[in-house]
């Protein structure tokens, strides 16, 4: 579904991303670890599409289409999600009116009819219903004054609404005491599934407790470093990443 | 007809001896049928004489530094156009989407019965013209009138006093509540040449009265016309007073309005002024907080794009201790537009326990768009809480990628954020009915916009 080969960025003209190599198949859920720094959210940034991130060398085939050649609305309607770890706060649009818009612009460009009123009410209300959010949270403005938590529930709701075929998750845990670590990462698997691929981004082991990977990748200097299966991410909690610092330099 | 003497043409602006932006006005406005009261004629030729002895404002006059008329000396303008024909249906499309319950009309700047629907309102409170009013000799209307027309208030509300000819007259009685919106339709539109008009208009609103009056300045033609107009209010104890003012004039329209407004103990007046169209605009409001309790919210919106320039200036006097006054002014500008905001607040020394606060805020679509922002605290007393802030700048980078990264077009996610930026002012307007329609204008005009 996503093949990453030899990926080489740069953010103001400093390599970030130096040579990655990464292939996640059809329903496959695979974690990225790696130290702060070692490129991981700009990996996800670079997936995305966001501007200032500068790829030059190598490719990202989406499938089958050449990823880096869309435009970030292009990348989500071909099925690309990314949760993001600050979710921006719009003032002055509600959430619904974001979902709509979102849920709109991704049919429009697929082709589909765009949902009415009702069957647009009807999907967001369940979604949320199935993630403990309320209607009053529905109705304010994007992210604004949500606690961190509520943040986070947000784009797992916004993920549950848009059923992406492929999901990067970055530091989704990051901020979140247990509870709200325990009811993101249930919305995330309830979202698994055998056409879905995810790719969890994070700097802690804790995390894939919850959402438990098919593969984990260290990402070290901007390259991975090492692959294994989830036993791997045990490892690198109990030893640390200095030992991958210290490759990545060498 | 008896007409002004004319006054001195050295004087006068521009000394050549051809057809000047002028020469139209030194004969002064038509009376009605020798009903003309003698102060009048006195004011008008006293106001004229301050008119022509500093002519236009240039930038050596620190309130119009940045606001430039020049434009107008350019322009052969007809001071008293005749009544222009204008069908009752195509008038625009109400601010309400519906047939207003009371609606007076004016064209470049004479009422209109034919045009307007007025029913009988409550309490005894009047909507008339001014053109009436001073031909019947209503109470309180001249004395209100002279009182203002002898402040000096510079050079284009001197232009305005030399005029009184015609505009409209709100006067609720104490005690009294319009609940119906009053709504004032100001017509411009061309003829052979373009037309200048300057309506003086008047609120009177008694102790304890409630008043909503929506202004809705349209153009009917797309060649340019000079509206300068004045607005009068006195706010009695305890009355509230809602003004709110659509300026969707043409595009090449010179609209200059100046509202003027005294507030009594515990009274309150809420302005909200939408501004979309005209070459250039300014709205200014002058606010005077007479007496303890007064408070006033002014906030505005505004969008240009072309080469628009549009001017929002404010002065608000706390004269009195323990009153208020919020301002908040949203604006996005786009392609080579220019906004200016000029925000004075005063306050007097003993005017103790007073709040002001102020916020300017715009957006700028565009590298060549410019805006302009002048605060101007002049805090005379200790204890009291005063605040002004500015920004300026494009939109959130952020927040539109985080809306493309959902599946939003870039363009669909711009306007998305553009109606957001100026709901916040816009939602602060009271008259609910109003919001709908403001914020179709936005849809409309950010879909409109040339794209680059």
């Amino acid at each position: 579904m996503l093949e990453v080969e030899n990926l080489h960025a740069t953010v103001d003209g400093r390599g970030i991303l130096n040579g990655l190599d990464l292939a996640v198949g059809p329903g496959e859920v695979h974690a990225v670890m790696g130290p702060n720094g070692s490129g991981k959210s700009t990996l996800s940034y670079v997936l995305s599409g966001r501007d200032g991130y500068e790829v030059t060398e190598g490719s990202v085939r989406f499938r089958g289409a050449d990823l880096l050649a869309l435009e970030p609305e292009e990348r989500a309607a071909a099925g690309l999600f990314l949760a993001f770890q600050y979710p921006v706060e719009i003032p002055g649009v509600t959430n619904m009116t974001f979902l709509k818009h979102a849920v709109n612009g991704l049919r429009v460009q697929r082709g589909e009819e765009e949902l009415d009123a009702m069957q647009f009410l009807k999907l967001v209300r369940q979604k949320a219903k199935a993630l403990g959010m309320s209607d009053d949270m529905l109705k304010r403005a994007v992210n604004v004054g949500f606690s961190g938590g509520e943040k986070k529930r947000n784009e797992i709701l916004q993920m549950a609404v848009l059923e992406p075929a492929f999901a990067v998750l970055d530091e989704t845990d990051s901020g979140l005491d247990i509870d709200a670590l325990k009811i993101v990462a249930d919305g995330v698997n309830a979202l698994r599934g055998p056409g879905r691929s995810m790719l969890v981004i994070t700097h802690y082991q804790r995390l894939l407790d919850y959402i438990v990977p098919d593969r984990v990748h260290v990402l070290a200097g901007g390259r991975i470093a090492q692959s294994g299966g989830k036993e791997l991410a045990l490892r690198l909690e109990s030893e640390g990443y200095a030992a991958f610092a210290d490759k990545a330099a060498a | 007809m008896a007409r002004l003497a004319p006054i001195d043409e050295t004087a006068a602006g521009p000394a050549d001896s051809g057809a000047d932006w002028l020469t139209g006005w030194r004969n002064g406005p038509a009376d009605g049928p020798d009903a003309s009261p003698d102060w009048l004629g006195a004011a008008r030729a006293d106001a004229a004489g301050r008119f022509a002895g500093r002519g236009l404002p240039d930038r050596r006059v620190e309130d119009w530094r940045y606001t430039n008329l020049a434009h107008l000396t350019g322009l052969e303008l007809d001071w008293s156009p005749a009544p222009a024909d204008v069908a009752k249906e195509s008038l625009p499309a109400l601010v309400f989407g519906r047939e207003a319950e009371c609606r007076l009309v004016l064209v470049n700047g004479q009422v209109r019965p034919t045009l307007s629907t007025v029913p009988a309102l409550p309490g005894g409170t009047v909507l008339i013209s001014l053109a009436d009013a001073l031909a019947s000799g209503h109470p309180g209307v001249a004395d209100l009138l002279r009182q203002r027309v002898a402040v000096d208030g510079g050079a284009l509300k001197a232009l305005n006093d030399s005029w009184l000819e015609d505009g409209y007259v709100l006067i609720v009685p104490d005690g009294v509540t319009v609940d119906m919106p009053i709504e004032i339709l100001s017509v411009g539109t061309g003829g052979a040449l373009p037309p200048a008009y300057q309506p003086r208009n008047l609120i009177v609103a008694g102790a304890g009265s409630r008043v909503t009056v929506v202004e809705h300045h349209v153009g009917l033609c797309i060649g340019g016309y000079f509206a300068n107009l004045v607005t009068d209010v006195a706010a009695g104890a305890e009355a509230i007073v809602r003004h709110c003012k659509v300026q969707d004039e043409s595009r090449e329209a010179v609209h200059i309005a100046l509202l003027d407004a005294a507030l009594d103990s515990g009274a309150m007046f809420d302005s909200f002024c939408f501004t979309l169209g005209g070459r250039i605009s300014r709205n200014e409001l002058r606010v005077s907080l007479d007496a303890p309790g007064a408070h006033c919210r002014l906030n505005g919106a505004y969008l240009a794009g072309g080469r628009q320039h549009c001017d929002h200036t404010t002065s608000v006097d706390h004269v009195a201790p323990e009153t208020h006054s919020e301002q908040l002014y949203k604006g996005v500008l786009d392609d080579r537009a220019r906004a200016v905001f000029q925000g004075k607040v005063t306050v007097r020394p003993d005017a103790q326990k007073v709040e002001g606060h102020q916020m300017s805020r715009a957006l700028l679509l565009s590298e060549t768009a410019e805006v302009n922002t002048k605060p101007e605290l002049l805090i005379h007393a200790d204890d009291v809480q005063c605040s002004h802030g500015a920004t300026a700048g494009d939109l959130d980078g952020e927040a539109l990628f985080y809306l493309r990264s959902r599946g939003v077009p870039e363009g669909q996610a711009r306007q998305l954020l553009v109606e957001a930026f100026l709901n916040e002012a816009i939602d602060a307007v009271a008259l609910a009915g109003m919001r709908l329609p403001l914020e179709r204008n936005v849809a409309r005009w950010m879909a409109e916009r040339p794209r680059p």
